[in-house]
């Protein structure tokens, strides 16, 4: 399969000024400033093909929203090559920018005092979008969003979830087929994370597009990403299935357990011993049972904290 | 399609939003047009100095024509686009307009042109006043200078917002490029003919004036609709306007080119 989203020895150095804290330091970074180059991403490489959902993990501070900054063409690489769909994207060539789309949990681009199907216009006249091909899209995106009237309200009137969907209807308007999604359910509440999540399932499978996903809940994570690639520090430090991560890094099944006294336990069983174990409780009055892999923050905390080389 | 096409087709409905955009902030506008009456302070003062007889050339009624004239070359003609662009690379926010397939300037001079249509709002009736005054008869009125002072006023726009998008553009290289501003608007004031006519200044500094770009911002389409320059002279001041607003556009590029290697979308 040809790679869609391609990344050699990727490296990104920010030049960040440095001065201690009281008045002398302040008056001496007046006359000499210290700077110093920050690495946040460090020798980099992966590759994505077309249609793929990867989750692309790691903690506060690893390089994920450097990366793909990178790849949506808004930073320049210090070092190493990146290709997106062909193209190179710090050129920013219209057919690049017309191709993908980076959605940032954390920013908004619908216009704040207006309502988003004046956002909807705006990107339609500068995406050149064919009024049919709008319509129809526009259709399609608030129905299967449950938007209906809500995009004739002003922006700043809607709740943090309707203006979310709304934000993606915007960034989905020109058909992208690679999707950035830079923690799209971030402060949401749980129902809409699983609104947004079957979403951009359903986007995916529909249009085979391409979904790099960073989030901080594992949740959407393990709903969307069958592969995962995972930073610290800007280095690589996984790339593969979901599913053998969380074997390799915690080979334990999780066995929670409600007794008839009312009490519940839980317990972290290596496989081998899962049988063994199971056939004990049962023999202790159990009202019911559960198994579970473990949850996958305590997969990433373990993984990250170098408790298990993955 | 081509870049010129695609631009052409986008514009009227950036245009539109952009007005829809201005109309939700009304309150800010009416305090911002409330705030560009300097002008009428200058009217005042120097109208009181005319009571001894005329300053110059200028008489009570050629004050009321020069300020009333300035006041409206301001409002269709400044462009505060600066303010925008720095708060959006402090912000980060600038690279949501990166992300799209247009040139950000495109889009921020399709906001600033927006607005026009508001500031007419004050514009047309200080113009309405001038024709029904006395001051009227200080309005040329040959065609020569009356085309020339629209096209003056498209240059002078044009050198406006290049400026004010310089100082935006030099957020990406230094922290304070807000002070850039306060420095050029301190200049502006003196030197454009904004507040006192280049030919009431001190020769010395009258001739500086003329040699700076400020002197096309104001007191060429100001002197060009109030007669005090002949045809000559507004062909010249034309061509002198020409050659700052490519000055201006080719910095302008360069600059941003170089600054967007630069930017660290900082934020989210």
């Amino acid at each position: 399969m040809t790679a869609q989203i391609q990344v050699e020895k990727l490296v990104k150095e920010y030049r960040v000024h440095e001065r201690g804290a009281g008045a002398w330091a302040s008056l001496r970074s007046l006359f000499k400033r210290q700077y110093r180059a920050a690495r946040a991403v460090d020798e980099l490489s992966f590759s994505i093909a077309a249609g793929e959902r990867v989750g692309f993990l790691g903690p506060n501070g690893a390089g994920k929203t450097t990366t793909l900054k990178v790849l949506s063409g808004l930073l320049h690489p210090t070092a190493g090559t990146v290709r997106v769909d062909g193209f190179d994207p710090r050129k920013r060539d219209f057919d690049f920018l017309r191709r993908i789309t980076l959605v940032m949990g954390q920013k908004q681009q619908l216009l704040w005092d207006l309502p988003p199907v004046d956002t909807f216009a705006m990107n339609r006249a500068i995406y050149d979008i064919p009024r049919r091909e709008f319509d129809e899209t526009v259709a399609e995106l608030t129905t299967l969003l449950d938007l209906g009237p809500l995009i004739k309200r002003p922006t700043r009137q809607l709740s943090l979830g309707e203006r979310m969907k709304c934000e993606l209807v915007a960034a989905l308007l020109h058909r992208p087929k690679v999707l950035f999604l830079d923690e799209p359910t971030i402060g949401l509440d749980v129902s809409m994370q699983l609104t947004m999540r079957a979403f951009i399932r359903d986007y995916n499978e529909r249009f085979g597009a391409t979904v790099l996903l960073t989030s901080h809940y594992m949740d959407d994570v393990a709903a969307l990403c069958p592969r995962v690639v995972v930073i610290d520090k800007g280095r690589l430090i996984y790339d593969g299935d979901l599913a053998a991560l969380v074997r390799k890094v915690r080979p334990q099944k999780r066995v929670v357990v409600r007794l008839s006294d009312g009490k519940t336990e839980t317990h972290d069983v290596p496989d081998g011993e899962l049988q063994s174990c199971i056939a004990k409780l049962l023999q202790r009055g159990v009202v019911d049972l559960t198994v579970e892999d473990p949850p996958l923050e305590d997969v990433m905390r373990d993984l990250f904290l170098g408790n298990h080389a993955a | 399609m081509s870049a010129l096409r695609r631009f052409a087709r986008a514009y009227p409905t950036l245009l539109r939003i952009g007005l829809a955009e201005a109309v939700a902030y009304r309150a800010e506008f009416l305090v911002w047009m409330l705030a560009t009456t300097m002008p009428l302070v200058m009217l005042a003062v120097m109208s009181a100095m005319t009571r001894e007889g005329p300053v110059g050339r200028f008489d009570h009624k050629a004050f009321v024509a020069y300020y009333l004239v300035t006041l409206i070359v301001r409002q269709m003609t400044g462009a505060w686009v600066a303010f925008e662009m720095v708060r959006e690379i402090k912000e980060g926010t600038l690279a949501l307009r990166l992300l799209r397939p247009i040139h950000p300037l495109v889009t921020y001079s399709a906001e600033s042109l927006a607005a026009l249509p508001l500031r007419a709002i004050v514009s047309i009736p200080v113009a309405v006043v001038i024709l029904l005054t006395a001051a009227g008869s200080e309005i040329s009125r040959d065609w020569f200078n009356i085309v020339g002072f629209f096209v003056s006023l498209a240059g002078a726009w044009l050198l406006n917002f290049a400026v004010s998008s310089i100082v935006g553009t030099l957020g990406l290289f230094i922290e304070s490029s807000m002070q850039v501003w306060e420095l050029w608007f301190g200049c502006f004031m003196l030197l454009s003919g904004y507040l006192i006519p280049l030919e009431l200044l001190p020769h010395w500094l009258s001739q500086v004036a003329r040699y700076s770009p400020f002197a096309y911002l104001q007191a060429l389409p100001v002197e060009t609709l109030t007669g005090i320059r002949d045809r000559h002279q507004v062909l010249m001041g034309l061509a002198a306007q020409l050659g700052w607003v490519l000055t201006a556009w080719v910095t302008l590029i360069v600059l941003w080119k170089r600054g967007l290697k630069r930017f660290a979308a900082y934020g989210g």
